[in-house]
């Protein structure tokens, strides 16, 4: 036996080692928390790899900040004029939303849903992948001593990117979606059908576990369901590029990612959820009342200064039958541009220091008008000058010529 | 012929430095985790293999070519989010391998070089396959066109990298 060892010693040793290393591929695959019984190699690996990738994408990082913060600053100032515009359009977007949001809560608050919440979020730098096309995982920069733990979900500002799947001291490994092994509870935007969304050997996305008979529309987007409790519900994950029958009885859809996969940089991590029921805002408050709690207040005046606006200027916008909203001042530096809400036309005065708006609005919900006139008075404590949409101003008064009328869903 | 039959009494072992021996596998894995975050296309080449190649077929004793194998297969393992050993015991065989090439023949020059690593990107694949979807049970494609392209690309990436290697060799 001995000799044969001895005669055979470099295949004896090729068998030992394999055998060793199947051994221990077995315990691996048996043990459901594989995790445990390989963490020491792990970290030791990691620990060995990724501070250099660190190092690397540290220096990376500040040479390109130098270079952007300092040297190349073409076309900042017409860059910066653009995005105050679209801070604007998106200001008025917001509110649109948050109005459709605050009903959307109103009845999940009635049926007795609870919504995950996401409450906060880490941002992470991407150091390093796996190298390996048949492993789509990456490392971030931020580990066990931030916070990070197993299975929280890693997300981009487009969309959906993976989930934690181990967390050493600095580093953590994120599975992606596109990865074989990976699978996030899906949910089609429009036809509201559920699927499992995880990634084919190739590398591609698809969606899993929907039956031939639905129909699926090209281009519909894909949302996390929220039901692995891994992801909260409504993250955009992907789009659909192509629906086909499958071979067996489900469809074979191909979801195109939303966030870029293959290049990713920077990534937010979920590291904090919560299980709450909706809020609820005031059932009363209409766009141009979020709206008007929003915009930058103009200061107070001081009790001797008049302030311009006729109540006849108030009536005569509710005579128009228009929504009103808040007001921009012209002699306030900085002051915020007048919007309109819902297509309705908002009031301006260039030449006021304050506006008063009648509420009638365009629903035919209607809010209590303030009378200017009563508002300029010097008697009154404390001028309101922001806007007479605010139902906590106290020197709002109704305005006999523009009669409140309630809204419907309110007793007269 | 690229190839030649070399007797025992031919053949050069060379022996390497052991901060070499320790560090080009270290920037090889390094360098394969690192570069395909900017260059996704990068993840078609294995530098660790190529490494193992090289050590392998340099030093002509099949139970180093194993070990270098094992050890960087299973570092290379640690670092994707599979089980330990597919890596492992695909290099394993291959550094085995390798080593075992180089006893038998003459692979110093430049087309042997691009075949062998051929080959051996070839045999390593098909290694991990069979142990990935044999013994772990992971679900994975096989594609001809894609294996072969990989290996044509990592033969093409070895004969320079081979070249730049032999300068920390050292005749025992």
């Amino acid at each position: 036996m001995e000799n044969i060892i001895t005669r055979y010693r470099n295949a004896s040793f090729l068998v030992a080692v394999l055998f060793i290393q199947m051994l221990m591929l077995g315990v691996q695959v048996k043990r459901t928390d594989e995790n445990r019984s390989t963490r020491l190699i792990r970290v030791w690996a990691v620990d060995t790899i990724t501070p250099f990738e660190k190092l690397i994408v540290g220096i990376q990082h500040g040479i390109a900040s130098l270079w952007h913060e300092y040297f190349y600053l073409r076309g900042v100032r017409q860059e910066n004029r653009d995005l105050k515009q679209q801070i604007e359009r998106m200001q008025l977007e917001e509110v649109r939303l948050k109005n459709d949001a605050d009903q959307a809560r109103r009845l999940q608050k009635l049926l007795g849903f609870k919504e995950q919440v996401i409450s906060k979020v880490l941002a992470a730098q991407v150091i390093g992948s796996s190298g390996s096309e048949r492993s789509r995982v990456i490392y971030i920069d931020k580990g066990t001593h931030d916070g990070i733990e197993k299975d929280m979900p890693v997300i981009t500002a487009e969309g959906v990117a993976g989930k934690v799947l181990h967390v050493f001291n600095s580093t953590s490994e994120v599975l992606l979606i596109d990865d074989q092994t990976s699978g996030v509870g899906t949910i089609l935007e429009q036809s509201r059908l559920q699927g499992v969304l995880k990634g084919t050997p190739g590398g591609e996305v698809i969606l899993d576990k929907v039956m031939n008979g639905e129909q699926v529309q090209t281009g519909e987007r894909v949302l996390t369901s929220g039901g692995d409790e891994i992801f909260p519900k409504g993250l955009l994950v992907g789009t659909v590029s192509q629906a086909i029958h499958g071979p067996e009885s489900f469809l074979a859809i191909s979801i195109k990612p939303a966030a870029d996969l293959g290049r990713l940089e920077e990534v937010l991590v979920i590291t904090k959820k919560e299980r709450q029921e909706p809020e609820v805002a005031d059932t009363n408050s209409r766009a141009v009342d979020i709206l008007a709690e929003r915009l930058p207040s103009v200061p107070d005046k001081k009790p001797d200064e008049k302030i311009s606006g006729t109540k006849d200027q108030a009536s005569a916008n509710a005579a128009t039958g228009a929504s009103h909203a808040p007001i921009a001042n012209a002699t306030v530096p900085g002051a915020p541009k007048t919007f309109g809400v819902g297509g309705a036309v908002s009031g301006v005065s260039n030449s006021g220091t304050h506006k008063a708006a009648a509420a009638a609005s365009a629903d035919g919900a209607a809010k209590p008008a303030v009378d200017t006139n009563k508002q300029a008075t010097p008697e009154a404590p404390k001028p309101e000058t922001k806007t007479v949409a605010n139902p906590e101003a106290p020197a709002a008064q109704p305005n006999p010529q523009t009669a409140p009328v309630p809204p419907p869903d309110q007793p007269q | 012929m690229p190839i030649t039959y070399t007797s025992q009494e031919q053949i050069e072992v060379y022996r390497f430095g052991l901060p070499v021996t320790i560090i080009v596998p270290l920037v090889a894995i390094f360098l394969q985790a690192f570069v395909p975050v900017r260059f996704p296309f990068f993840a078609i080449f294995d530098l660790p293999l190529l490494v193992v190649v090289f050590f392998a077929v340099a030093r002509r004793r099949p139970i180093a070519g194993l070990l270098t194998g094992s050890i960087v297969g299973i570092v290379q393992d640690s670092l994707t989010g599979n089980p330990l050993g597919l890596f492992g015991i695909a290099k394993s065989v291959v550094g085995y391998g390798a080593s075992s090439l180089g006893v038998k023949l003459d692979v110093e020059n430049a087309g042997a070089r691009f075949l062998v690593t051929m080959f051996f990107y070839v045999v390593h694949e098909i290694l991990y396959f069979s142990v990935a979807r044999g013994l772990v049970g992971l679900s994975m494609q096989w594609s001809w066109p894609h294996e072969l392209r990989s290996a044509l690309a990592n033969a093409v990436i070895a004969v320079p990298l081979f070249a730049l290697l032999d300068r920390f060799k050292k005749r025992t």
